[in-house]
């Protein structure tokens, strides 16, 4: 039998208090590319009671995606959107989501970031990287942004790191290990690197500044 | 002297763009922090760079 909303919501208080809860609740966090970092950053938010994801992708679930990424086998052929959507409400059913199964570019961003009070950074190409951090601090410098950079190979976990860059940027990752060395994704270490996301975005949620 | 990552630098009085010319960051994997603020890109010509500023340069990579 699936919980009632109401019971969803004490469960959630009794673990870490009304007060943060309120919060969670009230929270909208956009997810920029569901891969293996926005994947894990998604399943992870919704565990932990944020009111509401934004989700966005324009890909589909492809066999090489299922090594790291939160999808079934089952899904494979789906929007990445949509199947994300499926699986995060059966975890957490009362979750509010909006998914948008589009290419983010400098253009569509602030329409599709509006909504959002903390965006999280998860594509896997540099250059989109820098794009969304740009665009987000030269149009939307009110909403703060977690960005991963640095997952891949089977270096050290203990390089992944949480760095407060300036007051609206966090950067996690070990900020060197680049897929383009020929370094695989694992993943253990990309998810290490999308807990590390994921947790800031919390603390960020809870009023936590020291980074 | 400028801070930039870390480094004391005798870049006072350049621009952002002037600076990064000297470098072998790619422009469009950047992201660059000033003072505690990220520096549009489309602000990089007209930042003058001055003496006790602190500059990180967070250059991405690829994976995710």
């Amino acid at each position: 039998m699936i919980p009632t909303r109401e019971e969803w919501l004490e469960a959630l208080a009794a673990r870490h208090g009304e007060r943060l809860q309120k919060r969670l609740s009230a929270a909208s966090v956009a997810v920029c590319g569901l891969g293996g970092l926005g994947s894990n950053i998604a399943i992870c938010l919704a565990r932990a009671g944020v009111g509401r994801l934004i989700l966005i992708d324009f890909d589909r679930v492809d066999i090489t995606n299922l090594h790291r990424q939160q999808y079934k086998a089952a899904q494979i052929g789906m929007s990445k959107s949509d199947a994300l959507k499926e699986n995060l409400l059966e975890i957490a059913p009362y979750l509010e989501t909006e998914t948008h199964n589009v290419k983010i570019t400098r253009d569509n961003m602030r329409e599709l970031l509006l909504g959002a009070d903390i965006i999280c950074e998860a594509f896997d190409k540099p250059e989109e990287k820098a794009m969304l951090a740009d665009g987000v601090f030269e149009m939307m410098p009110d909403k703060s942004l977690v960005s991963g950079s640095g997952m891949a190979g089977l270096a050290s976990a203990n390089l992944i790191k949480t760095r407060k860059i300036a007051s609206n940027f966090v950067l996690c990752g070990d900020g060197s290990s680049d897929i383009s060395d020929g370094e695989g994704l694992f993943s253990s270490r990309v998810m290490l690197c999308a807990a590390h996301q994921a947790h800031a975005v919390i603390r960020i949620i809870a009023g936590e500044n020291d980074f | 002297m400028v801070k930039i990552n870390g480094e004391l630098l005798p870049v006072d009085g350049k621009t952002l763009t002037e600076y990064l010319k000297t470098t072998e960051y790619e422009p469009q994997r950047i992201a660059v922090e000033r003072n505690g603020e990220i520096v549009p890109k489309s602000k990089y010509d007209d930042t003058l760079l001055k003496d006790g500023d602190t500059v990180e340069v967070v250059s991405f990579v690829g994976g995710g």
